[in-house]
């Protein structure tokens, strides 16, 4: 695999090697020095054009822990704030000859732009409310460590579905893993056409019990300046995962950063059901398995050998 | 009057289309197979035209060249009535990185297109009576076929002040359009619409809901749940629609709706229409053969306002043109420079270009597989200056030849030679497509000439000699 740009691109096959090798890669954090030589001499660069100190210290840590080079590149600061567009952005840096770039953007679609002007391989670590594959990956993960398999789970999504890009890559990915997965929220967050993905789409959380796993979506405070829902209080209230809806053995699952007391009450976020940590966990891992996937990959695919400059002109 | 004859009244009379002088042609085009469906004609003819005017018509083979005229062999190839486009953006003044009154009316005349009226969201905003008359001396220093000016209904589209519209009419405004953006306000489209008796020219609305659009970037429905991009519902469009068309009513007044996309667009004009209001609308060729579908890959080239809508809305525009509740195509030629479209797909401008390419669109994807019939794809693509009471071209003796020479079985792909417009932001980049314009001879002139195809025969004096 060249680049990682969408769940929607992968076949589970695809997804269970990188996890497969995700699962390799654990036995590395447990050792003293957590270092393998698996990408040394490579470079990694983080390009990053909204805030995230999670997903770009996971993709640091990653890189890091497989011998790569990394540079992390920040949008405020940069020459971003002075004007300069994406295209010239990636240009210049390319220039520098990175073997892969991860990029995260506000703008659905700009990972899969930038593959048109590199010839390194793009990592896509969220672009605008499209997707976000490499959360998806470590939410799987994290359930295959927990569950085992995902084949006939039930998973219900609950929160801010339409502004979520989290949502979107794990709609697709849980149901490539074999799981049934419903939406839930305000009627006023979960977009018009989302069944067409094969979700079941509900709006109150009456039917939560049948759910095996609860993923729970950070409520975003900008929101509600935009009065998507009346109040928080109103969408605690309503949607709110705690100790009185989260059943015995449902498993509590979120992207973080955690609102206590808004999407998740404080109990539930305290409880042994909570995974949250875990996931950050699998964070390092299958981001390692992911850079190794597109830097190195399968046999097969070092046949098929990367475009030359000339060609991507 | 019969079917043919200018529809040139007295509201129209004011209008300004503009060109650059040119000498006019002498020309037979000999062999061609003229469809006028208007005229009621379809058959192999031969056509003399005389100082810029269509001068004889006959039957194929029987008429010669007038004296230095040039000859131009059709071999039974299609020769209609040149398009029309109610609806382009030229970019002067202020844009002409993206395009100008040189480039945009060469584009027109590649396409096959006598005539254009551009709109007026410029930078400069057209809503002055000195901006719309330097235009329109620009115009006629610089155009390739005729053009005409649309100043803005609101001073800077604001959509708060009415421009001084009976001076602008004077000066000669094709009409009045805040295209780009909906007059939003009932109280200042009312007061727009009243004035239209002092000043008359029909008001061209792009009808939107600012409210319901928000920030959409698509069409809101099943592609942009996937993509996660916000979206532009239908009833935006259509709800506005429907208040326009009520107070339109109330006031006694003529609009026209600008790009229809949704179905719900087609059923509340067709409703309208049948009670009678003074509306008229237009579609464009991109919403006639492409859907969201063709927005999955996120492509800025196709990112346009309004949006392309589901397969649902296309057919029921395509039944709209059908029905006749549709009165013409029009492109919204809106060219961007490349860099402004090479950013992500929700950072992009609205547009797509669109002279070039309009026939050969609709020829391939609904006259090629039966269906549209040629005739009516011809018919709506020359109707679009009749809406503004001005001539319909004809292929008729004593009119001025707008005219242009198709290839219809000639394949192109869209882009492979580049484009006369100044901006490559085209969403049929790249498609194959059938139906190749080869000759336009607009306002009487020879406008636009395909390089590739050797049409005619040299000239002949009356010694005999040939002429280079």
């Amino acid at each position: 695999m060249r680049h990682l740009l969408s769940i929607e691109d992968l076949t589970r096959d695809d997804i269970e090697r990188i996890l497969d090798r995700a699962a390799a890669f654990e036995e590395v954090s447990h050792r003293d020095i957590k270092k393998v030589p698996a990408l040394r001499g490579r470079t990694v660069l983080n390009l990053f054009y909204e805030a995230s100190t999670r997903t770009r210290s996971s993709f640091e840590l990653a890189a890091k822990r497989l011998s790569a080079d990394v540079v992390n590149f920040a949008a405020s600061g940069s020459s971003v704030e002075k004007g300069e567009s994406l295209k010239d952005t990636v240009l210049t840096l390319a220039a520098h000859s990175p073997d892969a770039i991860v990029i995260r953007t506000p703008y659905a679609g700009a990972a899969a732009l930038v593959t048109s002007w590199t010839t390194a391989a793009i990592v896509n670590a969220g672009d605008g409310k499209h997707e976000h594959p490499t959360q998806a990956l470590l939410d799987v993960h994290t359930l295959r460590q927990k569950l085992g398999s995902l084949e006939g789970r039930n998973i219900w999504i609950v929160g801010d579905v339409a502004h979520s890009r989290v949502a979107r890559s794990n709609i697709l990915a849980f149901q490539k893993m074999g799981a049934d997965v419903t939406v839930c929220g305000p009627p006023t967050l979960i977009p018009r056409g989302i069944e067409a993905l094969g979700c079941a789409v509900r709006y109150d959380l009456r039917q939560l019990r049948e759910a095996d796993v609860v993923y729970a979506l950070r409520m975003q405070h900008e929101r509600m300046d935009q009065h998507f829902v009346p109040s928080l209080r109103e969408y605690a209230a309503n949607y709110q995962i705690n100790g009185r809806r989260l059943g015995p053995r449902q498993v509590l699952m979120h992207p973080g950063p955690v609102n206590r007391g808004v999407e998740l009450s404080g109990e539930v976020v305290d409880s042994p059901q909570a995974v949250i940590t875990m996931q950050v966990k699998s964070g390092v891992v299958v981001r390692m398995a992911v850079l190794y996937e597109v830097l190195v990959g399968t046999r097969d695919e070092r046949n098929s050998p990367r475009p030359t400059e000339r060609q991507l002109a | 009057m019969t079917p043919h004859e200018p529809l040139n009244t007295a509201d129209g009379d004011g209008v300004r289309l503009v060109c650059a002088p040119a000498r006019p042609a002498d020309l037979l085009l000999r062999n061609v197979r003229a469809l006028d469906p208007r005229a009621s004609l379809d058959g192999l003819y031969d056509v003399v035209v005389r100082a810029g005017e269509i001068a004889e018509l006959g039957p194929a083979g029987t008429l010669s060249a007038p004296a230095a005229a040039e000859t131009v062999e059709g071999d039974g190839r299609h020769l209609f009535p040149a398009f029309v486009d109610p609806h382009v953006h030229l970019r002067t003044p202020g844009q002409e990185h993206k395009e100008d009154l040189e480039t945009g009316t060469r584009a027109a005349a590649a396409g096959g297109y006598c005539a254009v009226i551009a709109m007026p969201n410029t930078a400069p905003v057209v809503d002055s009576a000195p901006i719309l008359g330097a235009l329109l001396d620009a115009a006629a220093r610089e155009a390739r076929v005729p053009v005409g000016f649309m100043p803005a209904i609101t001073r800077g589209l604001q959509g708060s002040e009415l421009t001084e519209m009976a001076e602008l009419r004077a000066l000669g405004a094709a009409g009045f359009t805040d295209d780009g953006r909906p007059v939003a306000d009932a109280g200042v489209f009312r007061r727009a619409l009243q004035y239209q008796r002092l000043c008359g020219g029909v008001l061209a609305l792009h009808e939107e809901d600012p409210s319901l659009s928000g920030h959409g970037a698509m069409h809101e429905g099943v592609v942009s749940a996937l993509l996660g991009v916000a979206g532009i519902p239908s009833v935006s469009e259509s709800t506005m629609i429907a208040r326009d068309c009520a107070l339109a009513e109330y006031e006694q007044a003529r609009i026209h709706i600008q790009h229809l996309s949704a179905r719900e667009s087609v059923a509340v004009v067709a409703a309208a229409k049948t009670r009678g209001v003074a509306v008229t609308c237009e579609v464009s060729p991109h919403h006639l053969t492409m859907t969201d579908e063709d927005v999955r890959g996120l492509d800025p080239r196709r990112k346009m306002n309004p949006p392309l809508r589901s397969e649902e809305d296309r057919q029921a525009l395509i039944e709209g043109l059908r029905s006749g509740v549709i009165d013409c195509i029009a492109t919204d030629h809106a060219p961007h420079a490349r860099d402004e479209k090479e950013v992500p797909f929700e950072r992009a401008p609205m547009g797509t270009t669109g002279l070039e390419t309009a026939f050969a669109a609709i020829y391939t994807d609904l006259v090629l597989p039966g269906i549209l019939p040629l005739d009516l794809v011809v018919e709506k693509l020359t109707a679009g200056l009749g809406l503004l009471d001005l001539v319909v071209p004809a292929i008729a003796v004593g009119q001025p030849a707008n005219l242009v020479l198709v290839d219809l079985d000639a394949e192109w792909v869209v882009g492979e030679s580049g484009y006369e417009s100044r901006s490559e932001n085209c969403c049929f980049a790249d498609r194959t497509v059938r139906g190749r314009v080869l000759l336009t001879v607009a306002a009487g002139v020879g406008a636009y000439r395909e390089r590739s195809t050797i049409l005619s025969v040299p000239h002949v004096t009356s010694e005999g000699q040939s002429v280079q």
